[in-house]
């Protein structure tokens, strides 16, 4: 009855028309909203599915993967964890592919991860899960900078090419890099920031914009039409390119 | 609006039984001297306090001897308590049988008491211990006030020992965590193994290397046992549980590696339909999405290849 009421001063008042409260009641979501957002129109919705365990095992690499199914043209996918540090996780632009992906991010406690998928109509698509987790993911050296060998390895890439029951191919790819958020004492942020994947042909399938919340040597699952052939360009926030060609 | 105080009468009880932080131990007896203190077939949570683990005792003639010690220190207090009301003995040796938090955080109410684990788990427990401990605030609370690492004292030796009048074997295995200690009370034919076997309970896999681990089990079989005492789930008088244990880490390790093969990302795997098979062990879900926390990252890794790249 209460909720009913609630619903009803909700849809008759012209602010919360605009901007529906978030499910999960999160404390940063106006801020989220103004600033990743950039304030523009947007609605919770069931067509921007997010996967993630309940409960962070280890809140350096807590898998999250989201689909946006029956929504045409994504423009673009930004990831924020809301009460994170670094709140912005990931921006995904799909350009040839379709509009899901899989990662790795460090938590820092839990929080709602909110993932916003933009449409032509300039509204924005919001899907969430909550994540519970013991957290201190994001003030961590990574592992590489702590035990010093990141530099043997870094921007190497290693990947590989799945054909998936539904037609469609699966890309997974690794780049090795240490992903430091600039939070642990004495180590400088330190991440890659661009990843494009093109195929053989030049075409450029996706554009990723990766923030320090990421885990260390990023994983990344992309779900594309029938190429097997790719290109992978990016750089890191020091100049550090990225370039390699991935194939099954 | 009676019935609104029926429910208003449940809550404050509750609350006050909560309030007090006892746990409820019931001493079974599994065979002449020997007791154990069934925990819950549950993930750790603020009502169970973490009793969801095996601790247990044997009553020799020269006092008893402790098999783990819980998750907390009111959980050893309160065990060693019970214990010495109970057998009116001193508690003379305590052994941990491996270094996760439910097991030896109760070792503070036994500070005056010789405290035996194989050294890998000693080291282990010192340097895993403080983030455990903290991790189980969160999941325990109040529960856990006041408990404090203490890691355990004295190096357990391979081998029997004759003690008030039980011949204790202690035997070294691996798996479960890098090292795990299994003791075989010989003259009662009571085998405590520990986290190597769980039993209707999923197992857990943080520091898990599979295949040591069912090599252990293997050998488990051959030690001619009367009575099991798995570190999670009902005691049994017959093997059952290391084949129900032995059948799972199959299956999960078998899950794991075709998923791998398949390109699945760890998401959709943590999704996995639990088999039938598989269906009435507690937590199964839950335990399979820890699982791919811990054992995924090795087995999708060996799935890429090195990709062509520009020096």
């Amino acid at each position: 009855m209460r909720r009913a009421a609630i619903l009803c001063l909700a849809l008759l008042s012209p602010v919360g028309w605009a901007n529906p409260p978030d499910p999960f009641n999160s404390p940063q979501w106006d801020f989220v909203h103004q600033r990743f957002l950039k304030a523009e129109p947007y609605q919770f919705d069931g067509k921007v599915k997010v996967e993630a365990p309940p409960e962070a095992e280890d809140s350096l690499n807590v898998p999250i993967a989201f689909q946006v199914e029956g929504l045409e043209q994504v423009q673009e996918v930004v990831v924020v964890a809301d009460l994170n540090p670094i709140q912005q996780v990931l921006r995904f632009r799909p350009k040839a592919m379709r509009p899901h992906l899989a990662f790795r991010m460090k938590l820092q406690q839990g929080s709602p991860i909110h993932v916003a998928a933009k449409t032509p109509d300039g509204i924005w698509h919001v899907g969430g899960v909550w994540v519970n987790a013991a957290g201190g993911g994001c003030t961590l050296p990574s592992v590489g900078t702590s035990s010093g060998d990141w530099t043997k390895t870094l921007g190497k890439v290693s990947g590989n090419v799945w054909q998936r029951p539904d037609g469609s191919n699966r890309l997974r790819v690794r780049v090795m890099h240490p992903m430091d958020t600039g939070l642990a004492s004495g180590i400088p942020t330190f991440h890659i920031e661009n990843l494009n994947v093109l195929g053989a042909d030049g075409q450029v399938l996706a554009e990723l914009d990766l923030f320090e919340p990421i885990s260390e040597n990023p994983m990344l699952s992309f779900d594309v039409a029938n190429q097997s052939q790719f290109k992978l360009e990016g750089r890191d926030n020091n100049g550090n390119r990225i370039q390699a060609e991935v194939s099954p | 609006m009676k019935h609104l105080w029926g429910l208003a009468c449940l809550a404050f009880s509750v609350t006050v039984q909560a309030a007090n932080f006892e746990y409820p131990f019931t001493p079974e007896q599994v065979a002449p001297d020997t007791y154990v203190l069934e925990g819950k077939t549950e993930d750790f949570s603020k009502e169970n306090g973490g009793f969801i683990v095996n601790a247990a005792y044997i009553i020799t003639n020269e006092g008893v001897i402790v098999i783990d010690t819980g998750s907390s220190r009111r959980f050893g207090e309160q065990q060693r308590a019970l214990i010495e009301k109970q057998t009116g003995k001193k508690v003379i040796r305590v052994y941990i049988t491996h270094h996760h938090p439910d097991h030896f955080l109760g070792n503070q109410a036994f500070r005056d008491v010789p405290i035996y684990a194989l050294p890998e788990t000693i080291q282990a427990a010192k340097q895993e211990g403080e983030m455990f401990s903290n991790n189980m605030y969160r999941m325990i609370g109040d529960w856990m006030r006041d408990t404090h690492l203490v890691p355990p004292t004295q190096t357990a030796k391979l081998g029997t020992e004759t003690i008030g009048g039980h011949d204790l074997e202690v035997l070294a295995f691996q798996g479960h965590t890098h090292s795990d200690l299994v003791l075989f009370d010989k003259t009662t034919g009571v085998l405590f193994s520990g986290d190597l076997v769980f039993h209707n309970r999923a197992a857990t896999t943080p520091h898990a290397n599979i295949q040591q681990w069912q090599h252990s089990l293997e050998t488990l079989l051959k030690i001619p046992f009367k009575v099991l005492v798995p570190g999670h789930g009902k005691v049994t008088k017959d093997p059952a549980p290391i084949a129900q244990t032995r059948a799972y880490l199959v299956w999960l390790q078998t899950t794991l590696q075709e998923a791998a093969a398949s390109g699945l990302d760890m998401t959709e795997v943590m999704a996995t339909p639990i088999p039938a098979e598989f269906k009435d062990l507690a937590l199964a879900q839950s335990e399979l999405r820890r699982s791919v926390a811990h054992l995924y990252p090795a087995l999708e890794a060996e799935q890429l290849k090195p990709a062509k790249q520009a020096e």
